[in-house]
């Protein structure tokens, strides 16, 4: 990407990001049973649903490379795994930051965070899997393999562990009558949710371009080293 | 038979063939020579389907690599310096497995044949794990000859065989190129490979930087060639 | 058909190999049953249980234990093909190389499950529980082969790598995770006799499991050993 498109997307980025913000802190209103702490659960969605986007594009890109040898889409999934894994980590930990008031617990076993959980760790065996192997092309290979099998295999832990209990508070409507801790949202803060998912989208592109032009740099001084050492 | 065209292959950025032109003709046994690295078990391997090339084209008996491969297979018989056989099975188990994996019918009668033709018919209930390198040596090649292949790739087949066995499997090798099979052999041995051969071949800096009879020259000009051609450019 | 024929006749030639050398060398079964004897020795040893508790958790000792013996079996099973070079010889057949795969993975579940077979009763007498449970014996059936599939593709990974043996359960263990917890509460729910209708779930969530992810492999094993 020309670097004068990038840096307009930092701009934009920067832009929504700050307006998301001062929607979640000043235009949402307070939540009537949590109180301010549930603030935190746009960013933690949010967080959420990138971690999801960054390993699906992992799984695109995996195919794609499989298909065409491309190495353009290895780069991109590896480092969307990268992007998806900070914001898995960020999901996490702003869940335990809303547990510990309304819950009064740090960590729970239900069925999203011990499926967030898990899905970490099968994406920092990805990037132990990458770390551990050195030819380049088999390299991109296995990580395509495993983004593919990681990902399929996600919703299946996620149903395992669901049908066996839970205690999340239920967003997106499940009729599960066992669930605690409904959440009913005004037309405001369904507005801020929407609202701070694209922010986030647009973070998502925005990281994932700079990280790509930073590797493509990084690759084009290998190259040139490997030049001027065998000159 | 062998057809290879500006064949590269790369390692991640480290270039390894650079552009390799290759032909062998039906019936002719090439002997490939070069220093250690010039990248002959890595060719072998792209000729044997076992890798696949960067850039460039490839044809075994008239099939285009990597989209036929499964067809050159059946023509190819491969030896490896690694014998690829299972030690806790006996020789003709091995054969046996290598017989169905190639769709053999009626292969009992073929098993002693080849087993015959490598002078293991002796010991075919032992176990692999019991045989010396050299026996394991021909017992890889009777495996390769199996299916009555049209072409025979050889990557260092003498690797760690003493002076007895070598000469066995000299005695093979002239068999095997007397029935008419094409056969393209790596070596380090440089004599034996010229002994061999109708036509010796030098891969030196991922290229194929010359090409001989053997009829035309003798052992001593030939040795003197390889060492101008391999020194070449430092 | 002839196509289909070839199919199978590889599929099976593979599978005999792997049978034919394991009963001679006796490598894989005996490093597996040592190891799961020994875990379910530790487990006794670490969990002190009253017996009540100790019931309850049998299943998930027999399936921590399958799981862990699985991965050694797995492991083993593969480098021994890659040590060799033997696996060269493998793909150089003129045969669909997702038959190789699949004989192998028929020759790793039939290991876990002669592993399985020759453990629980062990853990009849440890548990102090009947086995001899039709439905506990397809769940295991079930499970195993799961493990079986995903691990077999995965080791012909992890072979490769630097870390070879260790990366294994690494790779392994998050992604089987369905199948542990589905394999866990279903034998649970056999042991104690429960209604179909507690272990249906747990059974549909397997059956998918295997199905998906035999497809997916299908799809996949090409790309893993081609170079």
């Amino acid at each position: 990407m020309p670097q004068r498109n990038l840096t307009l997307l930092n701009l934009l980025t920067l832009g929504i990001m700050l307006i998301a913000t001062g929607l979640v802190f000043f235009y949402a209103p307070t939540e009537r049973e949590m109180g301010e702490v549930q603030r935190v659960f746009y960013f933690h969605v949010a967080a959420g649903w990138i971690g999801g986007l960054a390993f699906f594009v992992t799984l695109v890109t995996g195919i794609l490379y499989l298909r065409t040898n491309n190495s353009r889409w290895d780069m991109i999934g590896y480092l969307s795994v990268e992007i998806g894994l900070v914001f898995s980590l960020i999901n996490i930990i702003s869940g335990s930051i809303w547990a510990r008031p309304i819950w009064n617990t740090w960590w729970t076993w239900d069925p999203r965070l011990t499926t967030v959980t898990i899905l970490v760790l099968v994406y920092v065996a990805y990037i132990m899997l990458r770390q551990s192997l050195e030819d380049p092309e088999r390299r991109a290979r296995f990580a395509a393999v495993y983004g593919i099998i990681g990902f399929i295999s996600v919703p299946l832990t996620f149903f395992s562990i669901r049908i066996w209990r839970t205690i999340h508070p239920v967003v997106i409507g499940s009729g599960d009558p066992e669930a605690q801790g409904q959440m009913n949202m005004t037309p405001a803060m369904r507005f801020t949710f929407i609202f701070a998912l694209i922010a986030f989208t647009v973070l998502y592109a925005c990281l994932l371009a700079n990280r790509l032009r930073l590797e493509q740099m990084a690759q084009r001084v290998e190259q040139l080293k490997l030049k001027i050492l065998s000159a | 038979m062998i057809e290879a065209r500006a064949l590269t292959k790369t390692f991640g950025l480290k270039l390894v063939l650079k552009g390799v032109h290759l032909d062998v003709a039906p019936g002719e046994f090439v002997a490939l020579l070069g220093p250690n690295g010039a990248g002959k078990t890595t060719l072998l391997r792209i000729l044997a389907t076992l890798a696949r090339p960067t850039l460039g084209q490839v044809k075994i008996a008239g099939f285009s690599l990597p989209q036929a491969a499964s067809a050159a297979r059946q023509k190819l018989g491969v030896v490896s310096h690694q014998p690829l056989l299972y030690s806790d099975l006996s020789a003709e188990e091995n054969l046996r497995f290598y017989a169905r994996m190639y769709g053999l019918g009626q292969y009992e009668a073929r098993l002693t044949a080849v087993l015959d033709q490598v002078g293991l018919a002796a010991r075919r209930r032992d176990l692999v794990r019991t045989f010396s390198r050299g026996m394991q040596q021909r017992l890889a090649i009777a495996r390769a000859l199996l299916h009555e292949p049209e072409v025979m790739l050889f990557d260092e087949p003498y690797t760690g065989l003493d002076h007895a066995a070598a000469n066995m499997l000299d005695q093979v090798l002239r068999d095997v190129a007397a029935r008419g099979r094409t056969v393209l052999m790596t070596t380090h041995d440089l004599a034996r490979g010229f002994a061999l051969a109708n036509r010796v071949l030098i891969l030196a800096r991922g290229v194929i930087a010359h090409s001989a009879r053997t009829s035309e020259m003798g052992l001593n000009g030939f040795l003197q060639t390889y060492e101008r051609v391999v020194n070449e450019r430092g | 058909m002839s196509a289909v024929n070839a199919y199978a006749r590889t599929v099976a030639a593979v599978l005999w190999k792997d049978l034919t050398a394991e009963i001679r060398s006796k490598e894989l079964l005996s490093a597996m049953l040592v190891f799961s004897l020994l875990v379910v020795l530790i487990f006794n040893f670490a969990l002190e249980l009253d017996k009540a508790a100790r019931e309850n958790v049998m299943a998930g000792v027999l399936w921590v234990t399958a799981v862990f013996s699985g991965t050694l079996g797995l492991n083993r099973s593969l480098a021994l093909e890659k040590d060799r070079g033997s696996l060269d010889g493998l793909l150089l057949a003129p045969v669909d190389r997702s038959a190789i795969y699949f004989g192998k993975v028929l020759g790793n579940w039939l290991f876990m499950l002669t592993v399985q077979v020759i453990v629980l009763p062990v853990f009849s007498i440890l548990f102090n529980r009947p086995i001899l449970n039709p439905m506990l014996i397809v769940i295991l059936l079930l499970g195993t082969a799961g493990y079986a599939v995903i691990g077999t593709l995965l080791a012909s990974m992890a072979i490769h790598t630097r870390a070879r043996e260790v990366m294994l359960p690494i790779l392994l263990l998050p992604v089987t995770v369905p199948v542990l917890v589905a394999a866990v509460r279903a034998s649970s729910a056999a042991l104690i006799n429960a209604d179909w209708e507690d272990i249906a779930p747990w059974f549909n969530l397997l059956l998918s499991y295997d199905v998906i992810f035999i497809g997916v492999a299908y799809m996949v094993f090409d790309y893993v050993v081609e170079e």
